[in-house]
């Protein structure tokens, strides 16, 4: 009903103001044959735009601060020893009364000061939209009022709109900083509270991670040891690359180097299709399908391999990683100028020996660059490892056994009844910290030693 | 001179002969090499036929399910409340509501599974079964389908009508052999009798395997898995990918015009660039911790909403939408902007009346194929609580509900295996198959539009 009121309020200054703005324009041109320097349309906008914007204003500040004005009201109207009371009583009061004055009603009989309270809520709620909307709306009329009479030959209106406009498009592109700036905020912040009840010592160098939940009631907040997760992490990471490096590049290499160009056209797309599947299914295919495999496999020749296990997430993120790698080491290699490899064909070297000695050497560093933004991702990765390392954050090194990474135990920590004030929820925001940097180490790293050989055969 | 030519000619040859071997091994190891790329070739796309064939083989079969096809006799002595009451002209809005009111409640609470249980028993009416057995031939939301229809038409009462009834999850997966057969009784989830009486409507085609519809329409459901559908997950999805398209498309687009055509090389404008390539490279579950400490925690959003997801997934697709639009702006010629600012046209005219729509094409694509990678992402959607169990439809962006890819997660960890690996990997069908559409729809688009300049 409010939204909807405030929507219609919005929409008829919109178009009133920009009618009057555009209509007083025309008929200053045409009845007194005055020269504006802006078209009509753009004397529509700016006083739209100057009508609109102190109502947009009230409106904001009102939603920003009607909760605890009315707080405040509501308080006045109970007894003052209410002000007293611990802050999830207090909240359970107010909401009562309110649940009162919007008549849902509550549960037990309504005490007489509560009722009281609560339709004085009431009034005090109606007043108080009917001021915010009377406010907006005289705010409105008078920006309209104003800008209207500005309307003349010499109001510069178009420079004026896309002054305005130039300020939106730089608003838009500051969410990007916005938005680091919010993870960067939210994830120290939270992480900060964590190290509050546990020394980071602990956190950074502990070996055990055993975060024990409080509703298994030991009371006890747990220890929260990083290295388990971290081996965990650099394990299937690195079995992640021994599967994606020599894959990815090789097919680049005969794909850029060997293969018909037709082959090509075929080939390249059906690879990238690797890139486009959701985590959720190669977490899903190897916990079905190459799980299974590679424990029957390793029954067959004697190993004991889990179903679930830091190889076999590892396996599948290789997979996931194959055409990130071939496509980026593709463009790297043939960014290589043609003199050089033509230079060393020339020579009678095969063409193996050119790409292994003449082409591989030039273009290692991006090579190197793309491993590294590979192995990023394969750190940040989240679902194929919830899904297929087998949870179990134990400080090992065999890749056969079980494992747990940082996402997984992230995931583990926040989902369910997340309490924000306990340990077992904050070292999630410890742990994304720890992720966030690694990972933007490595990313900065990589796209300086891209970056750096770019720059060779320019 | 001969001895030296000689030996010229006897070095010659041992060079030569020197070379010839050597040859051999080099073309030995460039067959080698090449092999080998064409062994990764093959380990590429071995993987692709493999994913692709383990989804489809064992997904498709899920999109058709064991329906019992019975005709079900409304018994006038089983349900209760009798005819749906009229409204006389006596009786006022507020009282005639009660009565429909009460008689819903009889209604519900008449024994629908007596219903079920004969219409079961007239199909094989030599069967010695007890009601236990019969009713665990079909879906335990059997019941509620049979009283919806006749909510929906109380005429039925005293009718005799063909109801296709869904069998429950453990007979469909008798009927499909996706249990061990050959287990013991105690083992196997249906009793000996219900097996026979699976087996021998399925003979007599009582049993059919129809079309699963109901994936599409249905919701999740915990107390009747064979009813389980995705219509709830695919409308969180629906809301979230909405969000993205409205926040997103505007920001990113406002974002790369700015960048690309009016930035100052500044302090500020670096700094912008900067964030925005960090941002592409940021781990997805890091913007799930944004989004459960800022959004829900801080900002007081309700968890496991669309619109919560929706932002999420915003932040994250923002940089993919600024770099592809950023490239369409630098591939439009510049002597485009040169004419236009030569006929007086000022800058911002410039761009919004010429660059930008040139560049439509590329920021649709841009705009698809984001909208497809936000599709896919599952972690941050666990931590803002996506992952609940919802038996709604969300009916607006507040409402709780979950998305396709976490569907998916819900699934695939349901204890009951043997049916939702395969409901798993039809769910992963429709994701995919949605994901290839939206991929499709942006190579269309760009052939078709580029081609138009």
């Amino acid at each position: 009903m409010n939204a909807l009121v405030i929507a219609a309020l919005l929409l008829v200054l919109l178009t009133l103001s920009y009618q009057v703005g555009w209509s007083r324009s025309r008929r200053l041109a045409t009845d007194k044959g005055a020269r504006l320097h802006s078209r009509p349309i753009y004397h529509g906008v700016l006083v739209a735009l100057f009508a609109l914007l102190p109502a947009i204003l009230v409106l904001g500040l009102w939603a920003l601060f009607s909760q605890s004005v009315s707080n405040n009201y509501i308080l006045a109207q109970l007894p003052p020893e209410t002000a007293q009371l611990p802050q999830v009583q207090l909240q359970a009061t107010l909401d009562r009364v309110r649940a009162l004055a919007n008549g849902f009603g509550v549960l037990g009989e309504p005490a007489p000061e509560e009722a009281a309270a609560a339709s004085a809520y009431e009034t005090f709620q109606l007043i108080g939209f009917l001021t915010v909307i009377a406010a907006a709306s005289a705010l409105g009329a008078a920006g309209l009022f104003w800008a209207q009479r500005r309307i003349g030959p010499a109001l510069r209106a178009r420079n004026q709109v896309e002054f305005a406009v130039r300020i939106g498009l730089v608003a838009c592109s500051t969410v990007a900083i916005l938005t680091t700036i919010g993870i960067v905020l939210s994830l120290l912040a939270d992480a900060i509270r964590f190290f509050s009840f546990i020394n980071p010592i602990d956190f950074f160098f502990g070996t055990v991670w055993n975060p024990r939940f409080q509703s298994t009631g030991t009371g006890s907040a747990g220890e929260y040891g990083l290295l388990p997760l971290l081996t965990g992490t650099l394990m299937i990471s690195i079995i992640a690359m021994l599967v994606a490096v020599p894959i990815g590049l090789m097919s680049a290499i005969y794909l850029s180097q060997y293969a018909h160009q037709r082959v090509r056209d075929v080939v390249k797309p059906i690879i990238e299709v690797l890139a486009g599947i959701p985590t959720i299914v190669y977490g899903f295919f190897a916990l079905v399908t190459v799980g299974p495999f590679l424990s029957g496999l390793g029954a067959a020749i004697g190993i004991d391999i889990r179903a679930t296990s830091a190889l076999t997430a590892g396996v599948v993120m290789g997979i996931m990683i194959i055409p990130f790698i071939s496509s980026l080491s593709d463009d790297i290699i043939s960014q290589v100028p043609n003199a050089m490899r033509d230079g060393s064909l020339g020579l009678g070297a095969t063409q193996s020996e050119t790409i292994r000695k003449v082409l591989l050497p030039a273009a290692l560093p991006g090579v190197v660059g793309a491993i590294l933004l590979a192995v990023s991702r394969a750190i940040g990765e989240t679902m194929i490892v919830v899904l297929a390392a087998g949870n179990s954050p134990v400080l090992r090194f065999n890749p056969a056994e079980p494992t747990s990474t940082v996402t997984v135990s992230i995931v583990n920590q926040l989902t369910g009844d997340a309490d924000f004030t306990s340990p077992q929820s904050l070292v999630a925001f410890a742990l994304g910290l720890t992720l966030f940097v690694m990972t933007l180490l490595l990313n900065v790293l990589a796209l300086y030693i891209v970056r750096k050989f770019r720059e060779q055969y320019e | 001179m001969t001895d030296a030519l000689l030996s010229n000619t006897e070095t010659n040859n041992r060079n030569r002969e020197r070379v010839r071997a050597g040859l051999a091994r080099r073309h030995r190891s460039e067959n080698l090499f090449r092999w080998a790329g064409v062994l990764a070739i093959v380990a590429a796309l071995g993987f692709v036929v493999i994913l692709f064939g383990m989804i489809l083989s064992k997904g498709l079969p899920s999109f058709w399910q064991s329906t019992l096809h019975a005709e079900v006799y409304f018994d006038p002595e089983l349900i209760e409340g009798g005819p749906m009451p009229e409204r006389a002209d006596s009786n006022s809005a507020a009282e005639y509501q009660q009565a429909v009111n009460q008689w819903q409640r009889d209604v519900t609470l008449s024994n629908w599974n007596a219903l079920v249980e004969t219409a079961i028993r007239a199909q094989a009416p030599d069967v010695e079964i007890e009601a236990r057995d019969v009713l665990a031939l079909v879906t335990s939301a059997a019941r509620f389908q049979l009283r919806d229809l006749y909510f929906a038409n109380p005429d039925l009462l005293g009718q005799t009508v063909p109801v296709a009834l869904l069998a429950s999850a453990n007979t469909d997966n008798w009927l499909k052999g996706t249990i061990d057969r050959s287990q013991p009784d105690a083992r196997q989830q249906l009793s000996a009798d219900t097996r026979a009486l699976a087996d021998r409507l399925l003979d007599e085609d009582i049993i059919r395997f129809d079309f699963a519809w109901h994936i599409f329409t249905n919701v999740d459901s915990r107390s009747a898995p064979a009813s389980a559908g995705l219509a709830g997950a695919f409308m969180g999805s629906l809301y979230m990918m909405a969000v993205v398209i409205v926040l997103a498309v505007p920001i990113g687009v406002a974002s790369a015009v700015y960048l690309e055509e009016f930035a100052p090389k500044n302090r500020l404008t670096d700094l912008i660039e900067v964030n925005i390539n960090n941002l592409a490279a940021v781990p997805s579950i890091v913007f799930g911790l944004l989004g459960a400490a800022i959004f829900i925690n801080y900002m007081g959003l309700p968890r496991s909403a669309p619109l919560v997801g929706g932002l999420v997934l915003t932040l994250m697709t923002l940089p993919t939408i600024i770099i592809a639009t950023r490239s369409a702006l630098r591939a439009v010629p510049p002597s485009l902007r040169q004419a236009a600012l030569g006929l007086g046209a000022s800058r911002n005219q410039t761009v919004f009346h010429h660059v930008l729509p040139l560049t439509f094409p590329g920021i649709l694509t841009a705009t698809i194929i984001g909208v497809a990678q936000a599709l896919g992402e599952t972690a941050p959607l666990l931590l803002i609580g996506m992952s609940a169990f919802i038996a709604n439809i969300p009916a607006n962006p507040l409402d709780s509900a979950t998305a396709l890819p976490v569907q998916i997660y819900l699934w695939q960890g349901n204890e009951n295996r043997n049916f939702f690996e395969a409901r798993t990997s039809a769910a992963i069908i429709v994701l995919l198959g949605l994901m290839i559409l939206l991929n499709a729809i942006a190579i269309f688009l760009r052939t078709r539009l580029e081609r138009k300049k």
